[in-house]
């Protein structure tokens, strides 16, 4: 952070939008947001060992306007994260690099994460909603 | 380096700090995001028959020696890439030692907790009745 005398490269306000940077710092976003949303699996197993009453309040959490808000984050985050993270993966085989091979790839990740996300809370509302 | 240096770039690289660790790093972030890839699928699977169950019929699930092994299998997977995954983002954003080093030791204490804690309770509904 010393050097003082080199030049800087150009940051963010300097290009243009691209998909592909905003599909780089979204991969980083929900692996932040599943780091936390762990956290609520843990609650539900540490819960359902615990007994009928404990696990009664963490289903309610869950259940709640604010429970619901984050469950459908948490649940694109997952599709997403899992879709542009096999992207990751077919990246690390030296597939996929050629520019418009990244972008058919970058808008196939959007797309799947979505109909996936949509198919879940399908699922949800088939079996009745949430709670 | 000037042509008289007799010094080699590794002479003067050693003891200016290295990258600490080498591919492990990149590895074992790489393999558990292909266990991940089933693990999570089941995992949703799990949860949406999870979702209409009453107490009884969750721990019925959960006590299956099948799902116990896969959700133990998942929360450890899922703990040791999000310890990797947060690890580089602490590296690339904070700036100050201390805090950088408090930081990766919290989210390393935190993870192993959470894996730990979330396996004891699959065990304990497991082995329970």
């Amino acid at each position: 952070m010393s050097e003082s005398a080199r030049p800087l490269s150009p940051h963010l306000q300097i290009y243009k939008w691209q998909l592909t940077m905003t599909l780089s710092i979204l991969h980083r976003a929900t692996g932040i947001a599943l780091a936390v949303g762990t956290i609520l699996v843990l609650a539900l197993l540490v819960a359902l060992a615990a007994g009928p009453d404990t696990y009664a309040t963490v289903r309610g959490f869950c259940g709640s306007p604010f429970g619901l808000f984050l469950l459908l984050g948490w649940s694109w985050a997952l599709c997403f994260h899992l879709f542009n993270g096999i992207r990751h993966l077919l990246w690390d085989t030296g597939w996929g690099f050629e520019i418009p091979r990244a972008y058919a790839t970058g808008w196939s990740v959007v797309a799947l994460s979505f109909v996936l996300t949509a198919l879940i809370w399908a699922c949800v509302f088939a079996r009745g909603g949430v709670v | 380096m000037n042509a008289t240096d007799l010094q080699t770039p590794l002479k003067r690289a050693r003891g200016l700090g290295s990258a600490k660790s080498g591919t492990g790093h990149f590895i074992i972030q790489r393999v558990t995001a292909i266990a991940l890839i089933p693990l999570v699928l089941w995992i949703v699977y799990l949860a949406l028959a999870l979702l209409h169950a009453d107490y009884a019929q969750s721990r019925a699930l959960v006590h299956q020696p099948i799902n116990a092994l896969l959700l133990i299998a998942f929360v450890i997977a899922a703990f040791w890439h999000a310890q990797l995954g947060v690890q580089v983002v602490i590296e690339d954003y904070v700036h100050t030692r201390w805090i950088e080093v408090a930081a990766q030791l919290a989210v390393k204490f935190a993870c192993v907790l959470g894996a730990l804690a979330s396996a004891l309770a699959v065990v304990r509904i497991a082995l329970g009745q």
